[in-house]
């Protein structure tokens, strides 16, 4: 189980993304999918699933193997295109070759680093891909912010353990100041202690008022975090639930079993 | 430290990623390193099954000899470039980043022809030398035909290795896949540098050869930046 900090301890902070749709009634624009269907050949992957997830708040998307979990997140960060329906972020429409997409941050189970390059080398590559001014000092600021201050910078990110990996995959993702964050299982093989690092860091991005999303078979940890959950089968929505606080295990076990029955 | 905002345009974003290929390749050396041994175990191979009583091969066996080692150590280069994207899943973070898919291209595009080049300078000093080739004689002419050879053969190459990144026998269906098609660079290179190293050698037809390699160049490259985006995206 993660636990919960909700201190939202702030980070040093560079300037803010450049591309903000109009807000919403949030203050901050929220995520919108809307009708989103996706079709691979003659298996139908999700069908015209609908649903907000607001800024400052947590999204966990649940559901069985199959469910279209990851398929639907593939959508929302761009990398495959829906059949129908469409993604907005505020009034912007998110797709391939929309300006929006820098807006997006990604943190899946592999950590998306180049594993022959050193830590510092990794982040102020995609530093300068996204445009960051002042580059290698905001990945120096973010590798302290992940605990990695002290990792040698000049090794292979291949020699660094699992946990290393996982941190600098969060900074890789922070390096612009994404305003969605994106997790994908980023749990997966961290050790407890990551684990609970990873919840910390999670709350941390969604009190800096970023739409935080996160892809989970973990139900503890979905409890322990969200405000927001969506659970999915067979590609269509069952549930769509918002809390003002924690689920709760057991009370967001019954709501998943109870979903995920028949 | 008061660094600008890098730039963001597409050359700008294509020499980047040439540049990261290139240091990864400067700390690994292994495509290098793996790429020029395969390559000078295939001139040596030639070499003693070419060579009799100390008389070297015609020109014709020569260029083949040349281009046929360029291929085959190509082909493993071209591999390992795009298993570095593979590894780690740095391809999905690449392709979040807001750089044109294009520029991705021409970048690792880029990336393979240094590589590529270096293996080849390796190559044909080892040709000169174990065949006695009149390589210096017209060696701007044959360093275009290589240039030209190289590009023609990364573009196609490096469409097709990010077709197979996900593939499980990538390594098997890279060289199935691409040998067909950069045959006609293959044919047209050993005949251009059969031409070259010849005692008299024929300019006309050479230039013709690389008049041809450069047509079949521009073909690849148009194809090759059309088709990148939807296959690196799975659409």
């Amino acid at each position: 189980m993660i636990p919960i900090d909700s201190t939202g301890m702030g980070g040093a902070s560079p300037a803010p993304a450049t591309i903000s749709p109009r807000p919403g009634p949030g203050g901050t624009a929220p995520l919108t999918v809307e009708s989103v269907g996706k079709v691979f050949g003659r298996h139908r992957a999700l069908a015209g699933i609908s649903t907000a997830m607001n800024a400052g708040e947590i999204t966990a998307i649940l559901g069985p193997n199959g469910a279209g979990k990851s398929t639907l997140l593939a959508i929302v960060s761009t990398l495959q295109a829906p059949t129908s329906g469409a993604v907005r972020w505020g009034d912007v429409e998110l797709r391939r070759g929309s300006p929006a997409r820098a807006a997006l941050g990604y943190v899946g189970h592999d950590p998306g680093l180049y594993m022959d390059l050193g830590a510092l080398a990794n982040l102020t590559l995609f530093a300068a891909l996204y445009g960051v001014p002042d580059g290698p000092a905001r990945a120096a600021t973010l590798l302290e912010r992940v605990g990695l201050g002290g990792a040698p910078m000049q090794a292979p990110v291949r020699t660094f353990s699992r946990g290393m990996l996982q941190r600098l995959g969060l900074a890789r993702a922070l390096v612009h100041e994404p305003s969605i964050l994106l997790f994908d299982e980023p749990s997966a093989a961290l050790d407890p202690a990551g684990v609970t690092w990873l919840g910390t860091e999670l709350q941390r991005e969604r009190d800096k008022g970023r739409v935080v999303v996160l892809v989970t078979h973990d139900l503890d940890a979905a409890a322990a975090l969200a405000e927001h959950v969506l659970i999915l089968r067979r590609g269509r929505v069952v549930r769509d639930e918002r809390r003002p606080g924690p689920w709760g295990a057991a009370h967001l076990r019954a709501a998943y079993e109870e979903s995920c029955r028949g | 430290m008061a660094e600008g905002k890098p730039g963001t345009g597409f050359w700008a974003q294509a020499l980047r990623i040439a540049g990261k290929d290139l240091a990864i390749e400067w700390r690994s050396r292994e495509i290098l390193a793996t790429s020029a041994f395969l390559a000078v175990v295939v001139v040596l191979v030639f070499s003693f099954a070419f060579v009799v009583g100390g008389v070297a091969p015609p020109p014709t066996v020569v260029a083949g000899i040349l281009w046929v080692a360029i291929l085959i150590s190509g082909v493993v280069g071209l591999g390992r470039t795009f298993d570095r994207e593979r590894d780690g899943d740095a391809i999905r973070a690449l392709l979040l980043s807001p750089v044109p898919r294009t520029a991705i291209y021409a970048g690792k595009l880029m990336a393979t022809v240094v590589l590529m080049l270096g293996v080849e300078l390796a190559v044909t000093v080892l040709v000169t030398v174990f065949f006695n080739a009149r390589v210096g004689d017209n060696a701007g002419a044959i360093a275009a035909l290589l240039l030209l050879g190289t590009i023609g053969f990364a573009t196609v190459g490096s469409v097709f290795s990010a077709a197979l990144l996900r593939a499980r026998s990538r390594d098997v269906l890279l060289s199935t896949l691409l040998y067909p098609i950069v045959v006609p660079l293959l044919i047209a290179g050993a005949r251009g540098t059969s031409n070259l190293l010849d005692p008299t050698p024929d300019y006309d037809a050479a230039a013709f050869w690389t008049q041809f390699m450069a047509a079949v160049d521009v073909i690849f490259l148009v194809v090759g930046a059309w088709a990148f985006e939807p296959i690196v995206s799975g659409d």
